[in-house]
């Protein structure tokens, strides 16, 4: 399996067999795992990380499977300086590339700016993040978590809950997961369900506690502050009530189910405390996960140690 | 002075002329048509079996002078409305200053006398500065020479403002142009809603954000019986509305753009931002029933919304960029598509391109090819293939989703007033 010089800006992108080949490869990782010592086998190779949105998580994980590997990272914190300067995101990407990085990997709020810049540049490019579109790396890690509880993915119920009409985590895992078999639901208020839902494969829900019974893997979305203020929801609180993970609906989720959530968790919002603690929870998983899907991306799409 | 124009095929769907034969000019205007004859009188051209129409009129254009002359000026975008076999446009009316006095359209129209090519008829602003809030100097600019009102770019989102200009240009007889989007229902949306928005992750307008408008507008004209026009329709719910208004008989007219009857959302796929435009492209139900509702005559015309922008405003994020494509040049040649297609005839579209919008206005010396009438003319070549390349446009601007199409037929001459100012060989002549 090849994926050396590819770009990855959607689960469109990848093969089915492709990734069972990533979770596979992340498998072993782990199992294998030599703690955080840096592998000489990357080292002499460099990525540029190019967040145009504010991100802790993802930035911080990228960093880590990058030195995991050996790899130079430059750390360019967009977030500030082209736009401000009247640059433009092409002409910014053309001119890290000029710095002749390995591939990188981009953040960006517009959907659409990953897919654009990698038909711009010769090197890799790796989504971490754009708009509503996409995440395809948390797609990823999240597809691991499941796969290495269940040690499968088909025919698992997933259930997707809050805001999906803004959630590029949601868009990604409903391609990723629907690819490898898996039946995905997805539950919120009819006001952040996308249009047409329906025909992107899903089955649509508002009624969370008639749901949450049948659900392999109950995946909590992160609610933006910015709903309530713009007609989305009429409160958080309210929303809460509704669509919260809370300690009584705990009750109604099965034994054996894995609790989600892309992070940082709003507390009190989608996922109580008390949810939290529960050995179902694997939010902090993910991401351990996520460092070793990612460490695996990076060494696959940037192609052979040097 | 005096010109001929010898071997065409005389074409005007509204007379049912279609005939081998030759127009005669004499002092800017027709002074005969000859069916199946020939003449040589004053300066002959030979069309050489060709077609020749009435001059193309369009009823929407920006122009963007004054205030953004990099990307177009009224002497470019004369040229490009030549080039495409237009003789007489309406330029809109969001420059910079907004044309909402009779001293911004006086400087229009200056600029007009010193670089325009073909006829330009400026477009007066509804509200000063078009905020929404005051009505313009409507009086002065009409006086100056608007034919029309628009806040085109920005619906008037004040019905009673909508209600007392409607009334109010009753004294004139010219027409409200309304841009249809309820910019609520727009927020902060760039793409039309529906599936392709769902998936690709764009921010989506729902085609009610045009439908609420387009019925809120025409229950306004029925009350105050003034003229309405609804500008570049892109939904289906919107053509019902209009088809119930005329059924109705009310003084209600609605255009399409060339790119709303070819293209649908699913090129946003690639998030090239040269589909981006306001309102935008929808589905392929919406495209049909378009291309029906301009053949039935549900929608009368067919207008550009020409909208020149460089590319530092088109080359940026989906979200930041400009709304808007040029279109003067592709129109005649991209519309046929569809008559080749066999889902317009050819009569509605050369009609939709020349008498309709001239009624529409008012031109009444114009649209036709009968004696008395101005000598504007397109001469077409329904058999010459090209493929557009939009570095070659007349236009300041190159936005087009059209660029590499391949096209068969091309207005390949224009003339206004009996003098040619457009030959596919010489360019502009003047």
């Amino acid at each position: 399996m090849n994926l050396s010089g590819r770009s990855l800006t959607d689960i469109s992108d990848l093969s089915r067999e492709e990734i069972v080949f990533l979770l596979t490869k992340t498998k072993s990782l782990k199992e294998n795992s030599r703690g955080d010592l840096p592998s000489p086998r990357g080292s002499g190779k460099s990525v540029a990380l190019l967040f145009f949105e504010p991100s802790t998580r993802t930035r911080t994980s990228f960093e880590m499977a990058a030195f995991r590997l050996g790899f130079r990272v430059l750390n360019l914190d967009a977030t500030s300086s082209s736009a401000q300067k009247g640059e433009t995101i092409y002409d910014t990407a053309k001119n890290v590339e000029a710095l002749r990085p390995h591939g990188m990997v981009i953040r960006h709020s517009g959907s659409g700016i990953p897919l654009q810049i990698s038909k711009l540049l010769k090197i890799p490019v790796i989504n971490a993040g754009d708009g509503f579109h996409a995440h395809p790396t948390q797609a990823l890690l999240d597809a691991f978590t499941i796969h290495e509880k269940f040690g499968k993915i088909s025919g698992l119920n997933v259930l997707i809950v809050g805001d999906i009409a803004h959630s590029r985590v949601a868009r990604s895992n409903i391609s990723l997961l629907r690819m490898m078999g898996a039946k995905v639901k997805v539950c919120g208020p009819p006001t952040l369900i996308p249009p047409l839902a329906t025909e992107l494969g899903v089955e649509v829900t508002d009624k969370l506690d008639d749901n949450l019974g049948s659900a392999d893997v109950v995946m909590a979305l992160r609610m933006q502050m910015e709903r309530q203020s713009s007609f989305q929801v009429p409160s958080l609180k309210e929303y809460t009530t509704r669509f919260g993970i809370t300690e009584e609906r705990l009750g109604l989720v099965k034994k054996d189910a894995i609790i989600l959530h892309p992070g940082p968790v709003n507390r009190g919002v989608e996922i109580m405390s008390v949810v939290m603690r529960d050995p179902r929870c694997q939010v902090i998983d993910q991401v351990e996960n996520g460092v070793l899907m990612r460490t695996v991306l990076l060494e696959e799409f940037l192609g052979a140690p040097l | 002075m005096s010109s001929t124009f010898k071997n065409a095929i005389l074409f005007d769907p509204s007379l049912r002329i279609n005939v081998k034969g030759s127009i005669v000019t004499e002092g800017g205007k027709i002074l005969e048509v000859l069916k199946d004859k020939n003449a040589d009188s004053g300066k002959v051209f030979d069309l050489q079996g060709q077609h020749l129409m009435a001059g193309f009129v369009d009823l929407h254009v920006h122009f963007r002078e004054p205030g953004q002359e990099h990307k177009e000026t009224i002497g470019t975008g004369t040229r490009a409305a030549a080039a495409g076999g237009f003789t007489t446009v309406c330029c809109m009316p969001n420059t910079n200053p907004v044309n909402d006095s009779s001293f911004v359209t006086q400087y229009i129209m200056e600029k007009v006398h010193q670089q325009g090519v073909v006829r330009v008829h400026p477009i007066g602003a509804v509200s000063k500065n078009l905020e929404g809030n005051a009505m313009a100097g409507i009086h002065g600019m009409i006086q100056a020479g608007c034919v029309a009102l628009s806040d085109d770019g920005k619906c008037v989102m004040n019905a009673y403002l909508v209600r007392k200009t409607l009334e109010y240009l009753k004294s004139y007889g010219i027409p409200l142009i309304e841009h249809c989007e309820d910019e609520h229902l727009v927020g902060r949306g760039v793409m039309n809603e529906g599936l392709v928005s769902s998936q690709i992750g764009l921010r989506g307008i729902p085609h009610a954000a045009e439908d609420v408008i387009v019925s809120r507008d025409i229950s306004l004209s029925e009350h105050t019986g003034g003229p309405l026009h609804l500008a570049h329709l892109s939904s289906k719910g919107a053509v019902e509305s209009i088809a119930h208004a005329k059924a109705r008989g009310l003084k209600v007219t609605g255009e399409v753009t060339p790119h709303h009857l070819l293209l649908t959302d699913e090129s946003l796929r690639t998030y090239d931002t040269s589909f981006k435009m306001a309102p935008p492209l929808r589905t392929e139900a919406d495209r049909k029933a378009l291309v029906a509702a301009l053949q039935s005559g549900v929608i009368d015309c067919i207008a550009t919304d020409h909208a020149p922008h460089s590319e530092e405003d088109k080359d940026v994020e989906f979200e930041c960029a400009a709304n808007g494509i040029v279109g003067l040049e592709t129109a005649f040649s991209t519309c046929y598509k569809l008559v080749e297609r066999g889902e317009l005839t050819f009569e509605r579209l050369v009609e939709s391109l020349t008498t309709s919008p001239a009624r529409i206005f008012k031109f009444n010396d114009r649209g036709q090819l009968k004696a008395g009438m101005l000598a504007d003319f397109a001469v077409v070549d329904l058999k010459r293939e090209w493929k557009v390349d939009s570095s070659k446009f007349f236009s300041k601007s190159r936005n087009t989703p059209f660029n590499g199409w391949d096209l068969k037929s091309q207005v390949t001459q224009t003339i206004v007033g009996g003098e040619e100012i457009f030959n596919i060989e010489k360019g502009i002549c003047l």
